[in-house]
């Protein structure tokens, strides 16, 4: 392999100064490109009508399925429903009994009779309080972990045991400590998020490539300065499947923890609900809670995808 | 005296009780504004070398000095180019060399100097161009040009390139080989560059150190060059001087230290 490599490089090299004097030798005249005008189709504007097509296509085809389906359902549910014996409220009655739930989201009428717009507001700060606590808290003890070897032997195991703990049997717990349904609602949100920010942290910061490590290396970065320049850019993506799952879990604990704690969130609501026979308020508050956990896992994913954009790519 | 001193140093990797004596007896001066490659066949230990050197893996025994005094701690006195580029790529181009340039010069220098440093570097690799292209946005060539300006940009004492044009194609490695050249010619700073390229090693080097196959691996032949700067690519070609360097560096790696895994 060595020997006729060398040979290679050799016989190419003299083939090379071979082309290069028959190159120096050779000035040969090239016709000239003659420039040449196509006319090229112009391109026709756009009609009004067109326009709108092709952006109405995209919405169409993504809206357009699920809207059959929850037709569908409502339909299914409608006939299984409407027989005399049937425990369970068809979608019609629904609507005669909670319509105005439904409809007015907002309205205000004494302490305990409010919309359920003003409820799901109440459980939101909650969870935003207990969330957030979880997510600084968990990103620190997660960069910790994943740092050092000895603080991952010695918490790992422990975090191991405690994240399978379910969120309600921190309850009792927390009322005792905290003597009020505020905080130990918030207490609960935050033991329920903060295992998998910390977790998923941690994984994302073992997983920081040594050529970063050793650029903050070179640069001496002290450890705040790695911290927020290296360590939290690199594991972002990681951060923020934890805290996707963990606003996820926050938002079902918060209802059980209010159903339990009372007050006036949107868990509460349903325990309320329950206890005066009105289920048709019930499964309109379980819409709620549905879109509306819908739509913290969406945000928290958007604003994920807008703080990774450049991490992803390598 | 000589501007950096590598004193015997050894180098041994342990896993468990099994021990991997890597380097051995490396002993080397270079001086200040010199051009020196190291070149070896792969897994002789060149980039432990160039990691002792910057710091980021000790030495075993001996040790490095710098201007007489032992550096033993990676720091921006030695800046690395590496084989990979190693930019953040959620920083744009810009922001990766102002990292540098603000961590090495936060102090010394006021804003409007550190970004005038920044993008006097920038043009230096012919990138300020694409300033505020992230690192997925550019070419590879455009990417380890960035990333020497980041080496650069933290005025180092001595600029480490660790193979750095090694996964680069032909045509773009020629063109980053001249640019390395122009910089070497224009700042005079002191270079030391690993590689497994002859060609590049003879192009741009004062001397060329030989590092023999590991384990245990040794400087075995140091190469002076005395080829006349600014070096022409084309010229060089038909250089009788050139052409004996290389072919005694050749020589020395296929005929004399033949890398008898590979074959």
């Amino acid at each position: 392999m060595s020997i006729t490599s060398i040979e290679t490089i050799e016989r190419n090299n003299g083939m090379g100064q071979a082309a290069l004097k028959e190159a120096q030798a050779k000035v040969v005249a090239l016709p000239a490109a003659t420039a040449q005008v196509v006319s090229l189709p112009q391109a026709e504007a756009k009609s009004l009508p067109a326009l709108l097509s092709a952006w109405l296509k995209p919405v169409l085809q993504n809206v357009v399925p699920p809207l059959i389906t929850v037709a569908l359902i409502l339909l299914f549910w409608q006939i299984a429903a409407s027989g005399p014996q049937s425990s369970l409220p068809p979608p019609t009655r629904i609507w005669e009994e909670a319509k105005d739930l439904i409809v007015e989201p907002f309205y205000w009428a004494g302490s305990q009779d409010i919309g359920l717009g003003w409820r799901i507001l109440v459980s939101l700060q909650r969870v935003a309080i207990g969330f957030s606590l979880a997510a600084v808290v968990g990103v620190l003890l997660g960069a910790l972990i994943g740092q050092s070897v000895w603080a991952m032997r010695g918490l790992d195991p422990v975090f191991q045991v405690l994240r399978t703990v379910p969120p309600l049997a921190w309850l009792p717990l927390s009322l005792a400590a905290f003597r009020d349904s505020q905080p130990s609602a918030i207490f609960v949100i935050f033991i329920t998020a903060i295992w998998p920010v910390i977790i998923n942290t941690a994984v994302g910061i073992r997983n920081i490539p040594q050529d970063y490590r050793n650029v903050a290396k070179v640069l001496r970065l002290n450890q705040i300065e790695f911290f927020f320049k290296i360590m939290v850019p690199s594991a972002a993506p990681y951060i923020f499947t934890g805290l996707r799952i963990g606003v996820g879990l926050s938002w079902l604990a918060i209802v059980a923890a209010e159903m339990l704690t009372g007050g006036v969130g949107i868990g509460f609501f349903i325990w309320d609900a329950w206890n005066s026979s009105r289920l048709s308020d019930i499964i309109v508050a379980l819409v709620y809670i549905g879109v509306v956990g819908f739509v913290l896992d969406r945000l928290v994913a958007g604003i994920g995808s807008v703080v990774t954009r450049g991490t992803a790519q390598g | 005296m000589g501007y950096l001193k590598i004193d015997h140093v050894d180098k041994r990797f342990r896993r468990g009780s099994a021990s991997t004596e890597v380097l051995k007896d490396i002993s080397l001066v270079i001086d200040k504004g010199e051009f020196v490659s190291i070149i070896g066949h792969s897994g002789c230990g060149k980039s432990t070398l160039l990691n002792i050197i910057a710091g980021l893996t000790p030495a075993t025994t001996g040790g490095i000095l710098l201007e007489g005094k032992e550096v033993n701690s990676p720091g921006p006195d030695r800046a690395v180019v590496f084989q990979n580029h190693s930019l953040l790529p959620w920083l744009s181009v810009y922001d990766n060399v102002a990292l540098a340039v603000n961590k090495v010069f936060g102090r010394s220098k006021s804003r409007a100097e550190r970004h005038d440093w920044i993008m006097h570097n920038l043009d230096l690799v012919q990138m300020g161009h694409a300033k505020d292209k992230r690192p997925a946005e550019i070419s590879g060539g455009m990417k380890q040009r960035v990333g020497i300006a980041r080496g650069l940009a933290m005025e180092p004492k001595i600029l480490l390139l660790d193979e750095p044009f090694g996964a680069l194609d032909a045509l773009t490695r020629a063109h980053l080989q001249d640019s390395v050249m122009q910089i070497h010619a224009a700042l005079g700073n002191t270079m030391i560059m690993i590689t497994h390229d002859v060609d590049e090693a003879v192009l741009l080097s004062d001397r060329i150190v030989m590092m023999t196959n590991g384990p245990s691996a040794r400087i075995g032949e140091v190469l002076d060059l005395k080829l006349a700067r600014p070096r022409k690519r084309l010229e060089l070609v038909s250089d009788r001087s050139y052409i004996a360097a290389r072919e005694a560096v050749l020589k020395f790696l296929y005929e004399r230290h033949r890398f008898v895994e590979a074959a």
